[in-house]
């Protein structure tokens, strides 16, 4: 007569969540999880032979900020908070101020809506700050800069494709980058007021 | 006697904890997946400034980081109250830049290089004389894609 079969013994798995907890309280201490964000920005190739590009006073927009972390655009006096809607004006295309940059039309093919009649301008953000400006009071400058920017992209996404810009695919995006290049320089640092 | 035999004790049976060891795997896979090892102890005060318009930064194996501010209180009677640069672990100057951005590239595929991002972690009280020099540095090796690294704000 053969022996019944006996079950299988049972493994006993209450130890198994201890290592797992192990394992996940290493996990927790030895990684972090904060993800990398901040303003992307493009230096300029460093080439001392090249002439920089000279632009007529009227297409620059120059934007000073001193030692003491004030703020002066256009050869006024301004707060960061009223930079954006400064920038804004001087982007946007205005053909008859002779404070603006000068307009030219083009045509440009947009990709899905055929192609557009638009005005450009050929301006420049010219930044420049004091060796002693806070670096709080750089990044707020460069950020309202680049809000300005961004606000009009988005305006013109939404124009011509009712998406906001950052869910354009490149093709899509690539003419309205023409409209509105981010054309903003930065002139060597002031040495002025204050020690180094 | 009576035909029904009242079947053992009236506890009840003990509860399976056999789903616990699964509960906890899942969490520990959901933080192998959403955090990142940390590798540099950061040597310097950090308090991000805060700006509206941030961008994640997508790709952390291209991103190189260099941070600059003021040393912690620890290292502060060795290293004074001047901000400093860190570069891995340790306080280096301007002139290693070079070499840190260098060595970072050593291991990447040539095609990745231009793609490769510098994430600037400045504290908010540095001066901006020290960030122009570093730039100028970065701009020496054609380390040309920057990040200033910045907090999200949203109170304005």
């Amino acid at each position: 007569m053969r022996k019944t079969r006996k079950p299988p013994q049972q493994i006993n798995a209450g130890s198994m969540a201890d290592i797992a907890f192990l394992l996940l309280i290493f996990f927790l201490v030895t990684t972090q999880m904060n993800a990398d964000s901040g303003l992307l920005r493009k230096l300029p190739p460093l080439n001392t032979d090249a002439e920089p590009p000279k632009f007529p006073e009227r297409n620059v927009f120059v934007v000073l900020v001193n030692a003491n972390d004030q703020l002066m655009v256009e050869n006024q006096h301004m707060d960061v908070s009223e930079l954006r809607a400064a920038t804004r004006e001087f982007i946007l295309p205005a053909c008859n101020d002779p404070d603006q940059p000068v307009c030219m039309d083009t045509t440009l093919y947009v990709p899905g809506a055929g192609p557009k009649q638009v005005t450009l301008t050929k301006h420049l953000v010219s930044l420049q700050n004091d060796n002693n400006t806070s670096y709080d009071m750089y990044l707020r400058v460069q950020n309202e800069l680049i809000a300005a920017y961004n606000e009009l992209r988005n305006e013109l996404a939404e124009e011509w494709y009712g998406k906001a810009f950052d869910k354009l695919t490149d093709d899509q995006a690539a003419p309205i980058k023409v409209v509105y290049p981010q054309n903003i320089s930065e002139a060597e640092p002031k040495q002025a007021g204050g020690p180094q | 006697m009576s035909k029904f035999k009242k079947k053992g004790s009236k506890e009840a049976p003990p509860i399976s904890t056999a789903s616990l060891p699964d509960i906890v795997f899942m969490l520990l896979f959901f933080f192998m997946i959403a955090t990142v090892i940390r590798d540099t102890s950061i040597l310097v005060d950090q308090e991000m400034p805060k700006a509206t318009e941030i961008q994640k930064l997508q790709k952390k194996s291209l991103v190189s980081c260099i941070y600059i501010g003021r040393p912690i209180k620890e290292m502060r009677s060795k290293y004074g109250d001047e901000p400093q640069i860190q570069l891995n672990d340790t306080y280096k100057t301007l002139n290693d830049i070079p070499d840190f951005i260098a060595k970072e590239r050593e291991d990447k595929i040539e095609a990745q290089v231009p793609q490769m991002t510098t994430s600037l972690k400045v504290d908010k009280k540095v001066k901006m004389g020290i960030v122009t020099k570093v730039k100028q540095e970065l701009r020496k090796v054609n380390a040309l894609k920057i990040n200033y690294a910045a907090t999200e704000d949203n109170d304005r």
